[in-house]
């Protein structure tokens, strides 16, 4: 991001980057930078506070009167609650033939659609599948986690990709069964840990670091400390 | 999980170097017309998804909040975003700057890129200078850059 401060500065816009990450925004130096020790993700901070994210802004807009390159850091930081995790019922068992994860996708449909109605779809669904193909997707990745090679299991598309529409489609859900916006990584944090769905992604993720696929394939299935 | 270790592993990662900061003083703020440039992949759900490794840009329509991430890294935290777009794109924010007479305009459009880039070369040269272009051309003075 810094890179495209340095470039538009050259094209005769004055620039200001928020930075998550203090060695790169340090390192690249841009014209002007605010440093935000704040999750990644959420470079203004808190979701549905506008007053903090004015807070920001405020200390952000008042680079622009510095009359030299200056890379600031923001008073406030934000620490990641490792252990916080949102506290979403999930729903009992409906069709004992479906494996426990599809059950599960399936029982969330509802809250995903309220999710959907009241947050929209910014980080959901649609990447490669939409919430009808979620199931389906799941089905895929437990059988590569049962010993299916992944590249004949019926994953829709980029491994990857799918993945990122699962735990939208989980995460999304979430939102609908909670009245207050998360701590950072907290819903991840719920879907992997605490979903059936969840537990298989990461089973499929390491059936395919085992079984030789290579590191693109499979590593980007979840967070990479997973 | 957590947010300290995903830190810590992209710390290594090699960051660009500018020799030289180009350096442009804006007018007044009061007066500036502000932009909000994201490297979080945004786009509305009409335009053409990000690319692994894409290195081009999308036009984001201000009158619009329909706006779906598109970044290929499982290495933030999306439910922010999910909850409050504002958290990653603070276009209401600067309306209620623009409102109050602190920004003298918010423009019409922003510009959205992939961030998570490890050949930036194509940005430097090539898609960078053109969308800052595109902005300068737009009467935009000054560029808010957030990523994710």
């Amino acid at each position: 991001m810094s890179t495209l401060a340095h470039v538009f500065e050259a094209e005769g816009l004055a620039t200001i980057a928020l930075g998550s990450m203090r060695n790169q925004i340090e390192h690249t130096a841009p014209p002007r930078g605010l440093f935000c020790d704040f999750p990644l993700g959420r470079p203004l901070g808190v979701p549905g506070d506008a007053e903090f994210q004015h807070g920001v802004l405020a200390v952000a807009f008042d680079l622009l009167d510095s009359p030299e390159p200056v890379v600031a850091e923001y008073s406030v930081s934000i620490e990641d609650d490792e252990s916080d995790v949102v506290a979403c019922t999930l729903p009992p068992r409906h069709d004992p033939d479906a494996h426990p994860a599809v059950d599960e996708a399936r029982g969330l449909r509802n809250a995903y659609d309220r999710g959907v109605e009241l947050t929209g779809n910014r980080a959901g669904t649609g990447r490669v599948v939409d919430a009808d193909g979620v199931p389906d997707a799941i089905e895929a990745f437990i059988r590569v986690a049962e010993g299916t090679p992944w590249k004949v299991a019926g994953i829709p598309g980029n491994p990857a990709r799918v993945s990122q529409d699962i735990r939208g489609y989980y995460e999304t859900a979430a939102l609908a069964m909670i009245d207050h916006a998360p701590s950072a990584w907290a819903g991840t944090r719920w879907f992997l840990d605490k979903t059936e769905t969840g537990k298989a992604i990461l089973a499929a993720r390491s059936a395919m670091r085992d079984s030789g696929a290579k590191h693109g394939h499979w590593f980007y299935l979840a967070p990479g400390d997973r | 999980m957590s947010d300290r270790d995903l830190k810590a592993m992209t710390a290594d990662i090699e960051t660009p170097v500018f020799e030289t900061t180009a350096f442009t003083i804006p007018p007044p703020l009061s007066e500036a017309t502000v932009a909000i440039v994201t490297t979080s992949s945004l786009h509305h759900p009409d335009q053409d998804d990000f690319a692994p490794a894409d290195t081009g840009y999308r036009i984001l329509d201000g009158s619009r909040r329909d706006y779906v991430t598109g970044h290929w890294s499982p290495n933030f935290d999306s439910v922010g975003f999910a909850y409050d777009m504002n958290t990653v794109f603070p276009l209401d924010r600067l309306d209620d700057l623009a409102a109050k007479g602190v920004i003298g305009k918010v423009a019409d459009q922003h510009l959205s890129y992939a961030g998570n880039q490890f050949e930036l070369s194509a940005v430097r040269i090539d898609s960078g200078p053109a969308g800052g272009r595109w902005l300068k051309d737009r009467g935009v003075d000054v560029v808010l850059l957030t990523p994710v």
